[in-house]
């Protein structure tokens, strides 16, 4: 999908480039972006392992574990009859534990993991609602410190780059309040019939 | 509440290690392990930037994301979101690399600070690569269909865009 995205892309650099007659000012853009990447990238890559580095520390200490005992009740009236399910309820709070810590690493494998079992404790047939709210709560951004961005914020000089996290705190709920919501008001609209 | 908010970086750095050391976890060799799978990470992103980022200034010369901006703005103005991260929303459901250039670029070029820059950096915080994400689950449990979860993403995307441009404008005062 990416690759149709990315040549879609450079067609429309050299059409609209064509039609406004600004295909100079397009063939600059290649060296300078390809040098300006890779000037944001290096200066983003220390905070990024100094994160990953802190996370790795969580992780050892058991602190991350406990945090995931934590989750769980707040996420069992989620996920009906499966929240019965030990295994199941453990994978799907690590899933979202890691989510919520920011360490993408290991959030995909163990959501991939959670919606096995889910899917198991539905029967293995159609697309069970469990399952769904798994996949729409990964949709969504649930990060506790938006480390990345803030690393591409000081890389252009930001006056304080983590300044925006209240922000990202309240934005990010509201998008989890609207996954969570719309998926219950279509559920009707989309039986999960054979 | 400025305090607070000031406090928290160092605070939580402080209280992991000391619980960790408390914890008998050898600190900072585990802190040099996870540095290092960092490091691998942003090795791996840099050829996606190269990748993006210049594509996303190719299309910014050639008046592409202008043009976009224009036809998507009155939709956007409804929801409150500035035309400049206007492109942010098409890219970022889909690519999490390209959501990362695109928004570095209205970063660097509207300035971090920036009313704009400060929309795409909450956007960029607050926003999953949810259509991906989508393919990546159904792809790996063989669904043959997904019924409203594509819906119920999309809803979560236009909700976190729309409360990044107001939480933004509430948050810090622009005249």
């Amino acid at each position: 999908m990416l690759s149709v995205i990315w040549t879609v892309f450079l067609c429309m650099a050299l059409l609209c480039g064509a039609v406004t007659g600004r295909l100079a000012e397009v063939t600059a853009a290649v060296p300078t972006g390809a040098s300006e990447a890779i000037t944001l990238a290096i200066s983003i890559t220390g905070l990024m392992c100094f994160w990953s580095g802190v996370m790795e520390l969580l992780q050892a200490s058991g602190l991350a574990e406990r945090l995931s005992r934590l989750m769980a009740p707040v996420l069992r009236p989620l996920f009906g009859s499966a929240s019965q399910d030990k295994q199941a309820m453990e994978a799907v709070s690590a899933n979202v534990t890691a989510n919520l810590l920011g360490l993408s690493n290991a959030a995909t494998p163990l959501g991939l993991r959670a919606s096995e079992r889910l899917y198991v404790l539905a029967g293995r047939r159609g697309a069970p609602d469990t399952v769904l709210t798994l996949i729409v709560l990964n949709a969504t951004s649930i990060q506790l410190i938006p480390s990345t961005v803030a690393a591409v914020r000081a890389a252009c000089g930001a006056h304080a780059p983590f300044d925006i996290m209240l922000p990202v705190w309240g934005a990010s709920a509201a998008s989890v309040a609207a996954v969570l919501l719309s998926s219950k008001l279509l559920r009707p609209f989309f039986p999960d019939g054979e | 509440m400025q305090i607070l908010q000031n406090a928290l970086i160092p605070a939580l750095l402080a209280g992991i290690s000391l619980y960790a050391l408390c914890k008998g976890v050898d600190v900072f060799p585990t802190f040099l392990r996870g540095a290092a799978v960092g490091l691998k990470t942003a090795v791996q992103i840099l050829p996606v930037m190269v990748g993006m980022l210049t594509v996303v200034f190719m299309l910014r010369a050639s008046g592409a994301v202008d043009i976009a901006a224009s036809v998507l703005a009155p939709a956007l103005r409804i929801l409150g979101i500035p035309k400049e991260c206007t492109a942010l929303t098409l890219l970022k459901p889909i690519s999490g690399g390209g959501g990362l250039a695109m928004g570095s670029e209205i970063i660097r070029r509207c300035g971090p600070d920036s009313y704009a820059g400060r929309v795409a950096a909450v956007m960029l915080g607050a926003s999953e690569t949810s259509l991906y994400t989508i393919s990546v689950y159904s792809g790996h449990l063989g669904l043959n269909r997904t019924r409203y979860a594509v819906f119920a993403a999309l809803c979560g995307d236009v909700a976190a865009f729309t409360a990044s441009a107001a939480l933004v404008r509430l948050y810090f005062p622009y005249s």
